[in-house]
């Protein structure tokens, strides 16, 4: 297949059990220390008006966490920014929460469960908190939710380089739903890209990161993350497909290059390559 | 940009399963909204109900996604030679080369509703419910990649009712980057409760027939529908082309428009110059038009701020219903309709046109040699989309 125009890491943000941010994961990821299940805490985004922010549920606190964070470190005006955000299934609780309201006689529901419900729903606060226009797409894929972001961000990087967020994230389901759907925990993972190694005069670029849809007959076998912990994060919840990616930054690329498969789908996968910002 | 190959296109919505009944209720100006009967919602309205869904029965092999969206899905997929029309371009181009990309805004979330009627003593989910081919997001594109025997690269986008509108987006940028020759893309939404509790719970669906562009419009009358489009990179006899899509976002309200329609005008702009046309290009707009008061008006705005007001315009809302996240799929693929046949169909329900709205907004159907449509698609979150469509 083609070689999409490469991207520059500017910035990242991570958020799960025993992931508290990127830098306070960097031991885990590098594998220096065992990664431990410690359950995620989700705070109320700070960004927000304080109404907002009273009706900001799980996926808001999720998404707005590790975009603020990535934001952050790539010291970037996030107004300036396109945003993909990728998910596989939104908030659980407020899913479930309709779900049970909808099956009693003569339902009322409210509308800010309703209005959360929406797929776009963190997208959409986002754009919101920081008065963005830039364009916006929220995508689902399933199990393959963070390939199907990654694939978008990099197709949209090359057809018009603008620089962008990517945010991937999933919630668990309460019960009944958990038992047809198990997610462990939280996670979420925010990269801000950009198609030049620097950004305005700021310092250099993490990594240049290069993307090649594979079809997975021809792809090499999708990397693992060591750790069983954190592997069973990886495997267990779909925006911990990203993770063998985040141990390759965390390990550093000042090296040699490294690529790795990621998983997508079951018929194409990612080859990723982590490299060095040239400048 | 690069002009993209519509080859094959059709749909099912209200007022007609496939292209040639879809026509038919266009010219006879028929809506297909009835009073809502839908299971028991108890729900004062009148909905767009596509005909016969409940008795569509998916291929054995493909059974595990049933569920009413998968259907829909399924019976407008059998639709106009669409599978044969895949099947050609799955051999010319190859299974890998060919994108799935379509929008939803609730899949198949009715079977969990449904399901969760049915609980089982211990509260679990009844016997045989499958989550990931129905009610998962993405279960509806896993379906038509099954269907269609695809293995490109594929995604559902979901942004609310823009979603089956960004989709030709995402399928014309991945061609633009070599990644795919070909794509289906589209859309499919089909009735659930959380749709139908949820606009009335935000006072937006309205007790009578909704009436865009009517001074007295109360709100949306929610409809079910399903669109397919292949698209090519090259093609020898296309039914029409994807000209140009432009996409913002509001940055305003989760639910309420930008009253200027900020955000609409930066799409609508945005589609004209990746078209490369200028505005007198245009000569037919299919709207947004959802009949709420607060979308019309602002919409209203942002195509004058655009187009000034002499373009003729109207929203085909009135006869399918607002499709929610399959309408920014159906509506293009009434926008190929009505430049295929040079019909601009005239907008339904109107009893008092409203004197605050200054578009040139077609009551009547108007026929005239068409060349270029484009055709809004703005949602929740305050995502837009406009697609600038062009005649064969």
């Amino acid at each position: 297949m083609t070689t999409l125009a490469p991207m520059f890491i500017q910035g990242i943000g991570l958020l799960g059990p025993g992931l508290p941010s990127w830098p306070d994961s960097q031991a885990t990821l590098r594998g220096d220390s065992p990664h431990q299940f410690v359950p995620t805490v989700l705070s109320p985004p700070p960004r927000l008006p304080p109404a907002e922010r009273r009706r900001a549920g799980a996926v808001i606190r999720l998404a707005m966490a590790v975009a603020e964070e990535a934001i952050a470190h790539a010291r970037v005006d996030p107004q300036t920014l396109a945003t993909v955000f990728s998910s596989s299934g939104g908030e659980g609780s407020n899913c479930h929460s309709l779900c049970e309201t909808l099956a009693s006689p003569n339902p009322l529901i409210s509308p800010t469960r309703f209005t959360n419900s929406v797929h776009n729903a963190a997208s959409g606060y986002w754009h919101i908190a920081v008065g963005s226009r830039h364009t916006s797409t929220s995508l689902c894929a399933y199990d393959g939710s963070f390939g199907a972001g990654l694939i978008e961000a990099a197709t949209l990087m090359h057809t018009n380089g603008e620089p962008l967020l990517l945010v991937a994230y999933d919630l668990p389901y309460p019960e009944p739903l958990n038992s047809v759907r198990p997610l462990p925990d939280n996670l979420g993972v925010a990269l801000v890209l950009t198609s030049a190694p620097s950004l305005g005069g700021q310092s250099r670029s993490i990594a240049e990161l290069r993307v090649e849809p594979l079809p997975a007959r021809l792809a090499a076998p999708v990397a693992t993350c060591g750790d069983v912990s954190l592997d069973a994060l990886r495997t267990g919840m779909p925006a911990g497909a990203a993770l063998p990616m985040l141990q390759g930054l965390a390990r550093g690329v000042d090296g040699a290059a490294c690529e790795m498969v990621l998983d997508y789908l079951p018929h194409l996968k990612l080859k990723i390559r982590l490299a060095a910002p040239f400048i | 940009m690069q002009p993209v190959a519509i080859t094959q296109h059709t749909l099912a919505t209200a007022i007609g399963i496939g292209r040639a009944a879809t026509l038919a209720a266009l010219r006879a100006g028929r809506t297909g909204l009835a009073p809502n009967q839908f299971l028991d919602a108890g729900l004062q309205g009148w909905i767009g109900e596509v005909e016969g869904v409940d008795a569509v029965v998916l291929p054995a092999r493909l059974n595990e996604f049933d569920c009413r969206n998968n259907r829909l899905a399924w019976l407008t997929l059998e639709q106009d030679g669409f599978i044969d029309a895949v099947a050609k371009a799955r051999a010319r181009w190859g299974a890998e080369r060919v994108g799935v990309f379509l929008g939803t805004s609730t899949s198949g979330l009715l079977q969990t509703e449904l399901a969760y009627r049915h609980r089982q003593p211990d509260g679990s989910l009844p016997e045989g419910f499958r989550y990931a081919p129905t009610q998962n997001t993405y279960s509806v594109a896993a379906f038509a990649s099954a269907a269609l025997d695809l293995e490109g690269p594929s995604f559902v986008v979901s942004t609310a009712c823009s979603s089956s509108a960004k989709v030709f987006g995402n399928a014309a940028r991945m061609m633009a980057a070599g990644l795919i020759d070909a794509a289906v893309v589209g859309g499919v939404d089909s009735l659930c409760l959380t749709t139908l509790y949820g606009f009335n719970s935000l006072e937006l669906l309205s007790s009578d027939i909704c009436r865009p562009w009517d001074a007295g419009r109360r709100g949306l009358s929610i409809g079910e529908g399903a669109s397919f489009a292949l698209l090519e990179r090259d093609a020898d006899a296309p039914q029409g082309w994807l000209l140009g899509i432009g996409e913002s976002n509001d940055g305003h309200h989760m639910s309420t428009p930008h009253p200027e329609g900020a955000g609409a005008i930066a799409a609508m702009r945005a589609a004209l110059a990746s078209a490369a046309l200028q505005p007198q290009d245009i000569d037919y707009i299919n709207l947004h038009g959802t009949a709420t008061p607060s979308n019309d008006a602002a919409e209203d705005r942002a195509v004058a701020a655009v187009f000034g007001t002499r373009t003729p315009c109207s929203s085909t809302k009135g006869a399918t219903g607002h499709t929610l996240g399959a309408a920014g799929g159906v509506e293009a693929l009434i926008c190929l309709l009505a430049l295929q046949h040079g019909l601009m169909p005239g907008g339904l329900n109107v009893q008092t046109p409203d004197p605050q709205l200054q578009l040139n907004y077609l009551r009547e159907n108007r026929a005239a040699p068409l060349r270029a449509i484009l055709s809004n698609s703005f949602g929740f979150g305050g995502t837009n989309a406009s697609l600038v469509l062009g005649a064969a």
